[in-house]
């Protein structure tokens, strides 16, 4: 049998997980297609290539479509997110010095208090601010932004995009005073002795949406079969990759010198759930720190593409209703339903929600049975309500 | 008299970054400066006020000049990305280059053409020429390959160089293969049997 090529080009992060393991596990081949991986250095890469048509599909930030989608980017073909790839897998670092206050303060480190720890910040932190995020259309921005303002910090806060793989440079440089960005970079700034975890992004937020794959609307609409092969084998890497059994091979799988190039262990650390918060060798355990696949992981809710929408409007001055409605038409669910159907996904009865409102799993009614949905909440309770679910 | 643009050209790699400049140069009049170190972007680059941004597409620091494009602050001058909207071709030219590039709002389409046109050409070239070092590389690889099978060969079997090298050839020619594959495997033979 003929393979059919898909060029996908991916970032090297640990969240690449699922292309990386659809491609060399057979996840991929199973559907009868070959995944030609190509290695990104940029997310700004990673959309024109797609949008010139010189990659077929992406493993990408989530806001980064709908960025595109309310016309914050270059003009380029319309492209749309079928499915997540990824659900959380960030930490939030402080710099050396401003760990030391926070410890003088009394602040514990335990790694999953986003209202204790924002509180101490706020007391150490006199003056400005810097943030690094990898990207300013990321769901580290909407982490970072979120909890600094709901902690009471405002105008002193800068957030600054830095490359991932220089983020641990620019803290020790003191370019930035803290960062929020993907393993593995976290535990690398760690173990060069530049940074001191103080929260994962979950602890933020429940369930940060984090990478997806997005291809352009054209592709879906010419090719409905390949698209969905390609939403398959993705999801059935992911299943494999949420077995906690699998996760040390993932990591000595993505860490090979043309993926990660990085010692397997550093990769480890953020699919065990087990960070290494300092150089002083303190460690925290973190149950489903990024997950691929568990209850309802991979569905790219309408609402969310609002939510990453709202922030946009607000920061750039876009009219709300049009911006809203053009992201929430590119996270494409009704593809997601007819492709992942097949497969035995678990489908919701909706595709728009109120976000935020989970604190523990849920089981709630779907397209056929019941389903368990991941819980969702935000350290402050926040809520958000999509346009037209009022 | 119209204001000579400031282009900003960043690039760590000064083999590429020489030629760049002097194929803007021959486009026109230009104040060219040339960024080599990544650290703190943002603010080099802004110190310069440049009318035009260039930089490698693939480069990862990209994605800190995405955010200073869409900057809008008071003092800062907004910056539209790639090229004039409507000329999709060139932006399409551009990413198959593997450059791209940021215009400060206000320069008009028919001004930054050339500049776009010179940085393309010099960027293919330098694909070109990349590619073609690759390639005596593996050339060069391939000769010492081919070198120590055929020393295996006269070793083995008492034969001379040339009658090594005939062997080889025919063997190839036999199996419908390149003369250095089959190198390749003897070297790797012959490794595991002595």
């Amino acid at each position: 049998m003929s393979m059919e090529i898909i060029r996908f080009g991916y970032v090297p992060l640990t969240d690449a997980a699922p292309a990386i393991i659809a491609h060399e596990l057979g996840f991929a081949a199973e559907e009868g297609l070959e995944l030609d991986l190509m290695r990104i250095g940029a997310w700004a890469q990673s959309r024109d290539l797609l949008g010139a048509g010189l990659i077929d599909a992406a493993h990408m930030l989530v806001p980064l479509p709908v960025a595109q989608a309310v016309g914050l980017g270059p003009v380029l073909p319309p492209m749309d997110l079928v499915m997540f790839l990824s659900q959380g897998g960030q930490a939030v670092a402080v710099n050396q010095d401003i760990a030391a206050r926070l410890r003088a303060e009394g602040h514990g480190f335990n790694f999953n208090n986003a209202r204790a720890a924002g509180q101490a910040l706020r007391r150490v932190v006199r003056g400005p601010l810097r943030v690094g995020v990898p990207f300013r259309f990321s769901t580290q921005a909407e982490i970072v932004f979120h909890w600094l303002e709901a902690s009471g910090f405002g105008e002193e806060v800068r957030v600054v995009t830095i490359p991932p793989p220089m983020m641990a440079d620019a803290i020790d440089a003191g370019e930035v005073d803290a960062f929020c960005v993907g393993e593995p970079w976290p535990s690398f700034a760690v173990e060069r002795g530049a940074a001191t975890l103080l929260l994962t992004g979950r602890a933020i937020w429940m369930s940060p949406p984090e990478k997806g794959l997005v291809l352009r609307r054209d592709f879906t609409a010419a090719r409905p079969d390949t698209t969905g092969r390609l939403m398959r084998a993705m999801w059935r890497a992911g299943r494999w990759l949420d077995d906690p059994a699998n996760r040390g091979t993932a990591a000595d799988i993505l860490c090979r010198p043309h993926y990660l190039d990085l010692p397997p262990e550093l990769a480890e650390r953020g699919l065990r759930g087990r960070l290494m918060i300092s150089s002083a060798g303190e460690t925290r355990q973190c149950d489903d720190f990024i997950a691929f696949h568990r209850d309802a992981a991979t569905f790219p809710w309408k609402s969310l593409a609002a939510l990453f929408a709202a922030r946009m409007i607000r920061n750039h001055g876009l009219d709300p209703a049009p911006a809203s409605q053009a992201a929430m038409d590119c996270f494409r669910t009704d593809l997601y339903r007819e492709h992942l159907r097949p497969a035995g996904a678990g489908l919701p009865g909706a595709s728009l929600r109120v976000e935020g409102a989970i604190d523990i799993p849920r089981l709630v009614a779907a397209e056929s049975g019941q389903m368990i949905l991941r819980p969702d909440a935000f350290f402050d309770g926040r809520l958000f309500e999509p346009p037209s679910a009022t | 008299m119209q204001k000579r643009l400031s282009i900003v050209l960043i690039d760590p790699d000064e083999h590429r970054a020489g030629p760049i400049v002097e194929g803007l140069k021959e486009a026109g009049e230009y104040d060219v400066h040339v960024i080599l170190e990544m650290t703190d972007l943002a603010s080099k680059v802004t110190a310069f006020r440049p009318d035009i941004v260039l930089i490698d597409l693939a480069s990862p620091s990209r994605d800190v000049l995405e955010e200073l494009a869409l900057a809008s602050g008071p003092l800062d001058r907004p910056v539209a990305m790639f090229v004039d909207h409507s000329d999709e071709q060139l932006t399409r030219a551009a990413i198959e280059a593997g450059v791209s590039a940021y215009v400060v709002d206000g320069v008009r389409a028919d001004r930054v053409k050339p500049i776009l046109d010179a940085a393309i050409a010099r960027f293919h070239m330098f694909q070109r020429m990349r590619a073609e070092l690759a390639a005596t590389k593996a050339a060069l690889e391939e000769r010492k390959v081919i070198d120590r099978a055929k020393a295996i060969l006269m070793r083995a079997r008492g034969i001379e160089e040339e009658q090594a090298y005939a062997l080889l050839r025919k063997t190839a020619m036999d199996q419908g293969r390149r003369v250095g594959d089959i190198a390749q495997q003897i070297v790797m033979a012959a490794g595991l049997l002595i």
